[in-house]
């Protein structure tokens, strides 16, 4: 599952960050990476971008950016 | 200061750089230590802010830009890491780094630790926020935490002072060594960075120039050796073809290496749902959270007016009674009334006062902006208005200067530092001053009230729907434009919309403080400087040359008037001289006045008016009437549009001055009328009145999308170039004049 899938209260650990370029490294850097549990704590009122937790901290992103993010099944 | 001296201080000058991550409370910090001691800037060539602040007579600090890491892409980032390795230009290296660590989010801040001790120099830990850390059930045992990082570890409360002694003792003791890295490259990356770094010297900057393609490493490299790209792209082909993902292992051996660390020195305890989350469930709510929003916004552009307008209004006193007072100190001298008066009081006071009046609104914007962004509100700002923004192709971080350019384009623009990504600034500099600011409500009033009928639509009021509608063009122009911009000249890769959402907290005072006395000290420099230069241009324009045919003649007539006019007996007027002013003298005047005092006054009017059409501005204005005739102007309008280049309310005093009324205050609501009948009287030479409906709309259009604002061209060349802000003036003219154009002609084809 990809955690641009996932509804407000969903979310698990994550299995592989996909692609490559600026914005995987800045993921990755953020603390996004092989293992590491992430939340989605809730969507923006106009449906984009999402909000989530990872490592104790709230952070946005759009949902084209959370696609790249798969997490276990 | 001359070159040898600073070069000798420096060389004594202990230099320390400060890093961190956004919202570590880095400015609280280096606000607390080094109070108004600070020098605030630009590096060369960027528009990234320099902070530098004098610690003590021998320790320099600098406030670098925040950073979740230092693999260096945006321009902040690219500074913070140039400064770090001396190869920013004009920058000693510093001597040693603190970084600041929000104690509430180890992991994260950590990982930029780890890239900083790559760097090989000494540094402190700063670990901020320990309340915060303590209130969301973490506990660190710092001296455990110090022992496994191996640097020294300070724990403070920046803004409450906390802890700030100990971090000054680490500061002025002698630094200590740098420190050997307790990880190490994986297997497979290891070799490849051996290779370059051998090559290149430097195992930090080979390291980055590996795993950041098209970073900043890249090019630092590039620019040591020739063969480096090479080098680079070969290294890369190797790793992938070994299925080696650098920017993933990198990643990993920091976080492994982190989680090894933090774990065997803090301990979590359970807690309730915290406060920020609570709040998060109100103030990003899918309705609350867009209603508290609206009010934010509604109070906070209300309030600007509301706070402003009192203080706006004594500025504007101050200048006027300066202006009157050096007239008054002219009086009776031999050259009163001469060009040296003028340039005073018109081009130099009345020019920086156009200007000046807006530092209030500046003060108070900022004053706001601080809040929101200090207590962390501007982040979920921008979560909540991103998807309506990224429709023309910008993102949630140009909300915030948009909405303020409602109020004035220049705090807008300014506003815009807090975009990172270059290309999304630039666009929304470029169509922040289409947004309907203060300045133009004297030009939708003035011809609003004269041309608009005062009729329901409805239960509308017409008059306060064409003011609504002008609001409206400037924004339906702007998302056509800013949807070009980005798929045109600041075309690019979709920029990267992660952004922390921070936990609430209260205000710094200082660091609120201190953002207003920047911007407003930034506001009135400008002033000082650019602004004046042009006003003086402007005013030279507008009154040479002067034909001393023309003073002679009012002169003669002044005499003529004093001799056959009584001083009270309430006589008829003399024949006004052949003019355009031919609505003058069926004007009711409400305060008596003696006949003579009355043809005096209209004496300078006139000559006023008419030395102003024979002077350079004027002649252009008239050279160019075929110009302005497609959109319905006389050439007076036109003129008036060229004059009001330093900024538009100017148009309603100089059109003013040219319908020989003299000069009237766009504020007075008498004047305003005495104008509006001038305007119904004026016609073209055949007879046809020149104002109708559709050229009112015409020169309304034409104001609401035009750059006719000095201090905006000025605010854009300081946020970026001379190039840029020549672009925006001329697309904005452009758009001015088409829009303009199609509102008379379409305007005209409809009423016909």
């Amino acid at each position: 599952m990809r955690l641009s899938e996932c509804k407000p209260g969903g979310g698990g650990s994550i299995k592989q960050i996909h692609g490559t370029g600026p914005l995987t490294q800045r993921l990755m850097e953020l603390g996004l990476i092989e293992g590491t549990v992430v939340k989605v704590v809730r969507v923006a009122p106009l449906g984009d971008p999402i909000e989530v937790e990872v490592h104790n901290y709230h952070l946005s992103l759009r949902k084209t950016e959370a696609e790249g993010v798969e997490l276990d099944a | 200061m001359s070159a040898p001296t600073e070069a000798a201080v420096s060389a004594k000058v202990r230099r320390i750089a400060l890093i961190g991550n956004p919202n570590t409370g880095k400015t609280t910090l280096f606000n607390a230590l080094t109070g108004l001691r600070q020098r605030v800037g630009n590096y060369p060539g960027v528009t990234v802010e320099k902070k530098v602040g004098a610690y003590s007579t021998s320790i320099e600090l600098i406030d670098l830009p925040g950073t979740y890491s230092l693999a260096a892409r945006s321009p902040d980032e690219r500074v913070a890491v140039s400064v770090l390795l001396g190869a920013q230009e004009g920058e000693a290296r510093p001597d040693a780094v603190v970084v600041i660590i929000d104690a509430s989010n180890l992991q994260r801040n950590l990982y930029l630790l780890t890239q900083v001790i790559e760097i090989g120099l000494p540094v402190i830990v700063a670990l901020n926020m320990i309340d915060l850390a303590e209130k969301a059930g973490v506990t660190i045992d710092v001296p455990a935490l110090a022992k496994s990082i191996g640097v020294p570890v300070i724990p403070c409360v920046a803004t409450r002072a906390d802890g700030l002694n100990d971090l000054r003792k680490a500061i002025e003791a002698p630094p200590g060594q740098a420190i050997q890295p307790g990880w190490a490259w994986p297997e497979g990356l290891a070799g490849e960075i051996k290779t370059l770094s051998d090559k290149f010297g430097d195992g930090f900057l080979s390291a980055r120039g590996l795993i950041d393609e098209g970073g900043a490493a890249e090019e630092m490299l590039a620019a040591k050796s020739k063969d480096a790209l090479q080098m680079l792209s070969a290294a890369r082909e190797r790793l992938k073809s070994s299925q080696v993902k650098p920017a993933a292992l990198e990643a990993q051996m920091r976080y492994g290496w982190i989680a090894r660390q933090v774990g065997a020195c803090t301990t979590r305890r359970p807690m309730g749902t915290p406060f920020t989350a609570k709040l998060d469930g109100i103030l990003t709510h899918r309705f609350f959270g867009t209603l508290v929003f609206i009010v934010v916004m509604g109070l906070l552009f209300s309030s600007i007016f509301v706070l402003a307008k009192p203080i706006m209004d004594g500025i504007k006193a101050c200048f006027d009674g300066l202006s009157a007072y050096v007239a008054g100190r002219f009086a009776g001298t031999a050259s009163e009334g001469g060009a040296l008066q003028s340039l005073l009081t018109k081009g130099i006071v009345d020019g920086i006062g156009s200007v000046m009046v807006f530092l209030p609104q500046i003060a108070f914007l900022f004053l706001f902006i601080a809040v929101l962004e200090d207590c962390g509100y501007m982040a979920r700002a921008a979560f909540l208005m991103d998807r309506l923004l990224r429709f023309c192709g910008l993102s949630g971080h140009s909300f915030i200067p948009l909405m303020s350019s409602f109020a004035c384009a220049v705090p807008g623009i300014m506003a815009t530092r807090t975009i990172a990504d270059r290309k999304d600034r630039l666009a929304t500099i470029l169509v922040a001053p289409l947004m309907s600011c203060s300045a133009r409500i004297p030009v939708y009033a003035l011809m609003i009230g004269a041309f608009i009928p005062a009729v329901k639509v409805g239960f509308l009021p017409l008059q306060g729907l064409v003011f609504a509608a002008m609001y409206f063009v400037g924004i339906l122009a702007a998302i056509p434009v800013a949807f070009l911009l980005k798929r045109t000249l600041l075309k690019g890769p979709a920029p990267i919309f992660l952004m922390e959402l921070p936990t609430y907290k209260w205000p710094s005072p200082r660091t609120v403080l201190l953002r207003v006395w920047e911007a407003s000290k930034a506001f009135t420099l400008r002033a000082g400087t650019i602004i004046f230069a042009f006003s003086v241009l402007i005013w030279a324009l507008c009154y040479f040359p002067r034909s001393e045919e023309t003073k002679k003649r009012y002169e003669e007539q002044r005499e003529e008037a004093k001799a056959t006019l009584s001083d009270e007996a309430p006589e008829a007027d003399a024949e006004a001289p052949a003019g355009e002013a031919t609505g003058a003298e069926d004007e009711k005047k409400e305060t008596p006045k003696s006949p003579l005092a009355e043809r005096l006054d209209e004496l300078d009017r006139l000559e006023q008016g008419e030395l102003l059409r024979n002077s350079a501005m004027g002649r252009a204005g008239q050279a160019l009437e075929p110009f302005f005739k497609p959109l319905g102007w006389d050439w007076r309008i036109g003129m008036a549009a060229l004059a009001s280049f330093p900024a538009r309310e100017v148009v309603v005093v100089t059109m003013g001055i040219i319908y020989d009324l003299g000069e009237i205050e766009p504020d007075e609501e008498g004047a305003q009328k005495q104008l509006s009948d001038k305007f119904r009287a004026a016609t073209w030479p055949d007879g046809r009145p020149v104002y109708t409906i559709p050229v009112a709309l015409s020169i309304m259009v034409f104001f609401a999308l035009c750059c006719q604002c000095m201090a905006t061209v000025v605010t854009i060349k300081r946020e970026s170039t001379w190039g840029w802000a020549i672009f925006a003036f001329t697309y904005m003219t452009a758009l001015a004049y088409v829009g303009a154009f199609a509102t008379f002609q379409i305007g005209t084809a409809l009423l016909r």
